[in-house]
This record gives C-alpha cells, sequence and structure tokens, in this order.
C-alpha cells in the first residue's frame, strides 16, 4: 500500500506525525471495505425506489381491483399483479416503506432501551448487575418469534404496536454487549477521576460509559436493523403483522405464497429478493463498520 | 470447577423461576376476563365454570398467591387445559413436542456435519475462490427469510422436479421415518440456516487457532499438514461451536415454528402457530415454559461443555 497522499503532498509544512481523528481513519476503513460500498449503494437504490419510486409510477394500492387479479408481467404492469388486483411493482414499494420504517424504528427502540439498561446494570455492577441480568437471561429464554406471537395475538397490532413488539423482544442481545463495556469502562482511570470531582452515576452513564461503547452500539444497531425487519416478515407471513390494505414484504409473501403453487412466480420473488437485498446489504455495513471501529485494525 | 458449576446451575433456577414469573405476567395482561380467555368464548354462558376456575386459580386473590397457586399447578405438571384442541396442554405437549425434537435435532446435526468441513474448507483456503463462494452462500442463507427458503425448495424439488414431498410427513413419529422423502425439504429448509451461521464461526474459529503456537510446534516436531489440521486445529476450533449451539437454540426454535407452518408439520411450532391465531392462550404460555427451560438447560449444558473440553478455562 502507498503512503497516505496528503503525506507526500506536504513534506515540512505539517508535523508529520499530525494524528488523524479516530472518525477519519474509520471512515478510511470503511470506505476501503467494496462490499461496504455495494451494501450502502444497494440501500440508497432501495430507499429511493421505496419513496421516490411512487411519485413517478403511480398505482391504486388501497382499493380491490378483481378485474386485474393475477395478471402476469407484461405492458402496463411491469411485475403483474396480486390476487387483489394490485399492481406487484407499486406495492413493492409501498411494502418496503413500511419494512424499512418498522425495520430503522424498532432497531432504534432496542438499541436506546438495550444500552441504558447494559450500561446501568454494567455500571453498578453487585446485585443490581445480577438481578438486571437475569431478567434478561430469563426473556432470552423465549425465542423471540415465540414472544413476538403471544403479545401480537393478545393485542391486534397497528404499524406503532408491531415496532415496540419488535423492539422489546430485541433489545436483549445489545444489553447483554453493553453490559460487557460498561463493566471494563466502569473501571478507567477518567471515570474514576470524574467520580472523585464529584459526578454523579448518570453523568457517568450518558457522558462517559454510552459514547466510549459508541463503537458497540452502532455496529450492533445496524445487525438490529436486519433482523427487526427479517421478524416483521415472519409476523406478516404468519399473518399477525401489518393488516390489509396496508402491507410489507413479508405480507407480500404471505399472500403470494397461497397463489405460487398456481404458477404465479412474480407474486412471491420480486418481495423476497427485496428483503435479501436489503438484509445482506445491512449485513455488509455492519460487518465494514465492525472493522472501522475496531481499534486493532486501525494502526494497521 | 465444582464452585461454578453449583453457581452456574443456581443461576439457571433463577432464570427458570424468572421465566416463570414472566409468563404468569403475560397470562395477567390477556385483555377481558383470564377466565374466559383459557376456558373459551362459551365460558360467558356457564357462570359456574366462570367461578370455579377463579377459585381453583385463585383469581380472586391477591396477586403473589395467585402466582403460588398457578406456579404449584404447573410444578404438578398441569400446564392448563386447550379449549380448541378440547386436551390438556401437557398432552398435546407429548403429542408434539416429539416431532419437534426430531425435526430440531436431525437438521442440527446434518447442520454440523456439513458447516464444520466447509467452515475448516474456508478457512485453509481463506480469499480464495471456494472461501468466497461459500461466504457469498453464507449471507444468501443468511438474509433470506425461512419460509421463503421452504418455499422456493418446494417449488424446485416437489414441483418441478418431483423428487420429495410438498408437505411433511403427516402422522406420528413413525411417519418421520416411513416418509422420509417428505421429511427432506423441511430438514433442509431449517438446515440451511444453521448452516450459513455455524460455517461462519467455524471459519473464524479455525483461522483464530491456526495462527497459535501449539501449531507451529506440532509443525516443528514433524507433524504432517493434515494431521495438524484435522487432529489439532479442527478439535480445538469446535470448542466454541459448543457454545454457539447452547445460544443458537431460541433461534432454531423460532426457525422451526416457521418450517413447521410451512410444511404444515405437525409438531409443536405448528400447534403453537395455530393457537396464536385462535388466541388459545394456555398453550402458548404452556410451551413458552417448556421452550424456555428448554433453552436454559440447553445453554447451561453449553457453558459446562465449554469448561470441560478447553482445559484454559479456569472458573474461580
Amino acid at each position: 500500500m502507498t503512503a497516505p497522499a496528503e503525506v507526500r503532498a506536504s513534506p515540512g509544512m505539517l508535523p508529520a506525525a499530525k494524528p488523524r481523528s479516530m472518525f477519519r481513519r474509520g471512515l478510511e476503513v470503511f470506505v476501503e471495505n467494496k462490499l461496504a460500498i455495494v451494501g450502502v449503494v444497494i440501500l440508497v437504490l432501495i430507499f429511493g425506489f421505496c419513496y421516490l419510486g411512487p411519485l413517478f409510477y403511480h398505482t391504486d394500492q388501497v382499493h380491490v381491483n378483481l378485474a386485474d387479479e393475477n395478471l402476469p408481467p407484461g405492458p402496463g404492469h411491469p411485475l403483474g399483479t396480486d390476487q387483489n388486483g394490485y399492481d406487484v411493482l407499486g406495492r413493492l414499494m409501498v411494502g418496503g416503506q413500511i419494512s424499512l420504517e418498522v425495520g430503522l424504528a424498532a432497531a432504534v427502540l432496542a438499541t436506546v432501551v438495550g444500552t441504558l439498561w447494559g450500561a446501568v446494570a454494567g455500571y453498578f455492577g453487585g446485585i443490581t448487575d445480577a438481578v438486571m441480568m437475569r431478567l434478561v437471561d430469563a426473556l432470552l429464554a423465549i425465542p423471540t418469534l415465540f414472544l413476538a406471537l403471544v403479545v401480537v395475538s393478545m393485542f391486534p397490532p397497528t404499524q406503532v404496536e408491531l415496532i415496540l413488539v419488535i423492539a422489546l423482544t430485541s433489545w436483549l442481545t445489545t444489553s447483554r454487549l453493553i453490559r460487557g463495556e460498561a463493566l471494563s469502562l466502569r473501571v478507567r482511570d477518567y471515570v474514576q477521576a470524574m467520580r472523585v470531582m464529584g459526578g454523579g452515576s448518570a453523568r457517568a452513564i450518558f457522558r462517559h460509559i454510552a459514547p466510549n461503547a459508541i463503537g458497540t452500539i452502532i455496529v450492533n444497531a445496524t445487525f438490529q436493523v436486519a433482523d427487526a425487519i427479517l421478524l416483521l416478515v415472519a409476523l406478516s407471513y404468519l399473518g399477525l403483522g401489518i393488516r390489509p390494505p396496508q402491507t410489507d414484504w413479508g405480507g407480500m409473501l404471505n399472500a403470494g405464497i397461497n397463489m405460487v403453487y398456481n404458477g404465479y412466480w412474480w407474486q412471491i420473488f420480486p418481495a423476497g429478493i427485496a428483503i435479501i437485498l436489503v438484509v445482506i446489504a445491512i449485513n455488509f455495513i455492519g460487518d465494514a463498520l465492525r472493522d472501522a471501529f475496531e481499534v486493532r485494525l486501525q494502526r494497521r | 470447577m465444582i464452585g461454578f458449576l453449583v453457581r452456574r446451575i443456581l443461576q439457571a433456577a433463577v432464570v427458570v423461576l424468572l421465566v416463570t414469573m414472566f409468563t404468569f405476567i403475560l397470562l395477567r395482561l390477556i385483555p377481558g376476563n383470564v377466565a374466559v380467555a383459557v376456558l373459551g368464548p362459551g365460558a360467558f354462558r356457564n357462570p359456574a365454570a366462570l367461578a370455579q376456575f377463579n377459585a381453583q386459580y385463585g383469581f380472586d386473590e391477591p396477586w403473589f398467591r395467585q402466582y403460588l397457586l398457578w406456579l404449584g399447578h404447573l410444578l404438578q405438571g398441569d400446564l392448563g387445559f386447550s379449549w380448541t384442541e378440547d386436551q390438556s396442554v401437557s398432552s398435546l405437549l407429548a403429542e408434539r413436542l416429539p416431532k419437534t425434537i426430531v425435526l430440531v435435532g436431525s437438521s442440527t446435526i446434518i447442520a454440523l456435519l456439513v458447516a464444520v468441513p466447509i467452515g475448516l474448507w474456508q478457512a485453509v483456503r481463506r480469499n480464495k475462490e471456494v472461501d468466497y463462494l461459500f461466504t457469498a452462500a453464507s449471507f444468501l442463507f443468511y438474509a433470506a427469510p425461512t419460509f421463503f427458503v421452504g418455499t422456493v425448495l418446494i417449488l424446485v424439488f416437489s414441483v418441478r422436479l418431483g423428487w420429495f414431498g410438498p408437505t411433511g410427513p403427516q402422522g406420528g413419529l413413525g411417519a418421520d421415518v416411513t416418509d422420509w422423502r417428505d421429511m427432506v425439504l423441511p430438514v433442509t429448509t431449517l438446515a440451511l440456516v444453521s448452516i450459513a451461521l455455524f460455517s461462519r464461526y467455524m471459519r473464524s474459529s479455525v483461522l483464530d487457532n491456526i495462527t497459535e503456537d501449539y501449531v507451529r510446534t506440532a509443525r516443528a516436531k514433524g507433524a504432517s499438514g493434515k494431521r495438524v489440521l484435522w487432529r489439532h486445529v479442527m478439535r480445538n476450533s469446535l470448542i466454541p461451536i459448543a457454545t454457539l449451539l447452547g445460544l443458537s437454540i431460541p433461534g432454531i426454535m423460532s426457525g422451526a415454528l416457521i418450517t413447521e407452518s410451512v410444511f404444515n408439520y405437525q409438531g409443536m411450532g405448528y400447534l403453537f402457530y395455530q393457537s396464536a391465531q385462535k388466541q388459545d392462550y394456555p398453550v402458548m404460555l404452556g410451551f413458552i415454559i417448556v421452550v424456555a427451560i428448554a433453552t436454559v438447560i440447553g445453554s447451561l449444558l453449553a457453558d459446562i461443555a465449554y469448561a470441560v473440553l478447553d482445559p484454559r478455562v479456569r472458573y474461580a
């Protein structure tokens, strides 16, 4: 690898060992990762498709139109229609909006809850830690899908409630990770010094522990988005997700799978491929972020 | 080691107790009348049955008495009664659980048998074509929703080629063996996700081990590359897989629920899914307790296996 351009271009003008910021170094590692760039491009394209697409491609996704049901791809319907006569391409756009929104919102919420829970447990340690983490263990013992199914069967969900259900069943792994970070961060000198100067626990957690665990938090949040999208897809496939006429990609699969044995392949493959693309793209980005935040790799 | 064991088992017991408390909270959260939710909508017309239920489970008493009474029933193996299936939850469990164990067990064993060599091969040939190929495949199967994989497998191997049945074996445990053709696709579906996960872990575990000093020592003493790989690296790389297996149980159970629903496989997951649609709470809550206990025991065994297998691990 050649030396960075800035060093070669300006001998003597800058201090040779001017430290680059952590952010810059992280960004460089991230950008060097080709898969990460592929992931970002895929996500940008899919976001554009879902949110800008309906501006140019107008379809009726509310009124059932049985005259146009189950049309194969052709003029007027590039990806055909489903059994309610909805245009599949247009439905892919609006369905994608819900998949992406629920995934993002649930991941953010799960990350906030998990971070606070883990940071408090790890920072205080002792009996607080033991009680809080055993609770996490107990919830982790129940498979996410089983727990989510019970909750949505009790309270038939709207979009907001689905976000809550998914977030509340997926903050657990985050809290475990952050607790581990907090355990090692709380004994650092700067936290001790702040305590001696009279800083409180809240300050320690919000100003020192959470910011220093930011790498773990962000990387974990990235993977959470993928997991949240897949969980929503699973719930919708089981018929307990978003209610019609609204839909998400999982709902499209649920509707299409009943028809696919008639040979209506266009009713499941677009949504299935969209899900796979988004989840793969997010995983690429998450892997690259993990590399970018890992200090060992930064000091190459 | 004994101290570690005792503490770890106590911890597991506490977790199981918390699971029962949590399940009880879920039971109390059911909207409307718990007695009606448990006995079924018909109970509205039968005040005597409602009163008897409330007295039996103490729903007219303070909540901690209710919990203890409920826990007492639980300890006697009374998981409740399903009004939609007209059968006790424990007998439903006895009927359905073995099917799920067969499905989950066989797919996990197959996943291990496939994923371990793949991970090892990838690590040895890292950053070569083979490695990239399997990495791409594992990303793909990890990202694909289980039911989508299942449906595509049905389309290709059942509808198009006609090799295997589109639904799982119908009937008791015996059918799983006699109708093995119907068993192939459900097991494959569930195994594919596990293979994607296990092979990733195996690959990085082997890569960690390959740089260890003992590998260099063994090579220096004249052991062949093959011998070092199979005798030393492989055995040590399997240790983290034991932990991974323990941690994967809830995920595999979720996968089993979906797989069973796709293939109409009459296991526990499929019944759970049907119960969720029919709001049959006793079945759901009973199954949750059983699955959670299985998970806790699984991760306990994984931890113990880890401590036994890796002599470097010392628990104070």
